[in-house]
């Protein structure tokens, strides 16, 4: 970004017939698009958000597109990850983008980590590229992300979703507060619940990644006022945008105070107190309980409208937003294995049962996903 | 005093799937005290168990992070509105 005039790559005839909007915008010119293609853009993530901002840094003209990500396209991601097709089920999510990309662009270079980004490796990816853009789905990333931003002094676009609201501001900047300054600890596990067991309106990760991909053209082109020291909140319901100010707290232990000078095992950061370990039952174990006509109670503590979607015979549907009042109408004495979409929930469920004096009780490992996988395949996943 | 607090969709529906609910004090602490005290299921996703803010929640007043200007002991008046953004991490 900080590449002098002469430095700058040149554009090709066919570049500038491609960029010729850009060109003709007098914050942008030819010295502005000369900027994009040097720069060196990464995105962490190729899901949600990730998908708006390949479509855009590319059509953009951003010359290198780092993309890092481990897994592959699923069914599931179609209804918002719009990078990817549904023929690229089973691909690798970094193939299907990239393959998406060089359709949109040529003349873009995407460089390909198939990995999941962790301390180890963090550093040595962040450090070649110029901006980092923060589309991950997990609080153990996000803080990894951003302390590595800080630690290398590149700066962190980032953004968030959840069901109908979306976060986005640019953050690790020199004068800027960074992640730990707006949140200075991750929610305890399973109170926020993730995209797929909270849901997430599909066109969300659009809005938002489509902010972030501006503010990254932004800061590329040092133009208008980024989101540096501001937090905007997106409503999707209530169709409002707001920004809140946001500040570098001194006392941040990232940016403020410096006493982060390496990264940390994140896991174990956003891992919280060691939980209660509760047993489990696999689902062919379940399958074999059912079908000897053991006496004990199944517990779905789903979501009505997931219920909806597929149940397990026999199971009772008792929601975990319910507990713990619904916790009185269950028998103690009796023994319970509880079960959810994924097992999360219904650990969360287990925990709760045992604190509230049930002294029997087992978890259904993987839930109704690995229940449909391993014992009943007509069982939908979703 | 009457302010007024703007909770996130997710919390709307433990305040009668109120978005924006008015609550009475003369310090941010006592007016989210008011807003517990009147919808019981939000209490425990608006303060820990001592009553404090949690690190992963935090609380706009009028647009200031409350963290840097005296947090819940912070006096409010009337017409204050307050913004609760808690943290996701969905992507």
């Amino acid at each position: 970004m900080t590449a002098t005039l002469t430095e700058l790559p040149e554009l090709t005839r066919e570049e500038l017939a491609r960029y010729s909007r850009h060109l003709i915008l007098p914050d942008v010119g030819v010295e502005g698009q000369k900027r994009l293609k040097a720069a060196r853009v990464l995105l962490v993530g190729a899901g949600g958000l990730g998908s708006p901002l390949a479509l855009y840094l590319s059509a953009a003209g951003v010359g290198t597109l780092g993309i890092v990500d481990f897994d592959k396209v699923d069914v599931t991601n179609l209804q918002r990850q719009v990078v990817h097709g549904t023929a690229d089920v089973g691909r690798s999510k970094i193939d299907s983008a990239a393959e998406r990309i060089y359709d949109i662009n040529p003349y873009v270079n995407v460089e390909r980590f198939e990995t999941r980004l962790t301390s180890e490796n963090a550093l040595e990816i962040i450090r070649e590229f110029d901006i980092v853009v923060d589309g991950t789905d997990n609080f153990a990333t996000r803080y990894l992300v951003n302390d590595a931003c800080v630690i290398l002094g590149k700066p962190n676009v980032y953004g968030s979703i959840f069901r109908f609201e979306g976060q986005a501001s640019v953050l690790a900047t020199p004068e800027g507060p960074c992640y730990r300054c707006l949140f200075r600890e991750p929610p305890p596990p399973g109170l926020v619940p993730s995209c797929a067991e909270g849901g997430v309106l599909g066109v969300l990760p659009g809005l938002v990644g489509t902010i972030q991909a501006t503010e990254t053209i932004k800061l590329i082109l040092g133009i208008g006022e980024p989101l540096i020291g501001r937090l905007l909140l997106v409503d999707a319901l209530t169709a409002q945008f707001r920004t809140v100010k946001i500040r570098r707290d001194p006392t941040c232990p990232a940016c403020g105070t410096h006493e982060i000078q390496e990264l940390i095992d994140y896991d174990a950061f956003c891992g919280g107190a060691e939980p209660v370990t509760v047993k489990e039952i696999t689902p062919r174990e379940l399958a074999q309980k059912l079908a000897r006509g053991d006496d004990f109670d199944l517990i779905d503590v789903r979501e009505p409208i997931e219920w909806e979607i597929a149940h397990i015979e026999g199971a009772r549907l008792v929601p975990l937003s319910t507990f713990p009042a619904a916790i009185k109408e269950l028998d103690s004495s009796r023994e319970i294995v509880v079960q959810c979409k994924v097992g999360g929930r219904s650990a969360r469920a287990a925990d709760a049962l045992i604190a509230a004096g049930f002294r029997n009780v087992t978890n259904l490992a993987g839930g109704i996903t690995r229940w449909s996988d391993d014992v009943d395949p007509t069982i939908p996943k979703y | 005093m009457p302010i007024t607090i703007t909770l996130p969709n997710v919390l709307a529906k433990l305040a009668d799937g109120q978005r924006t609910i008015t609550a009475y004090g003369t310090t941010l602490g006592g007016a989210v005290a008011d807003a517990s005290r009147r919808y019981p299921a939000l209490k425990p996703r608006l303060t820990d168990d001592a009553g404090n803010p949690y690190p992963f929640v935090t609380y706009y007043l009028n647009d200031e992070d409350i963290r840097f200007s005296g947090g819940f002991a912070a006096a409010i008046r009337d017409g204050d509105e307050v913004t609760i953004v808690p943290a996701v991490a969905g992507g």
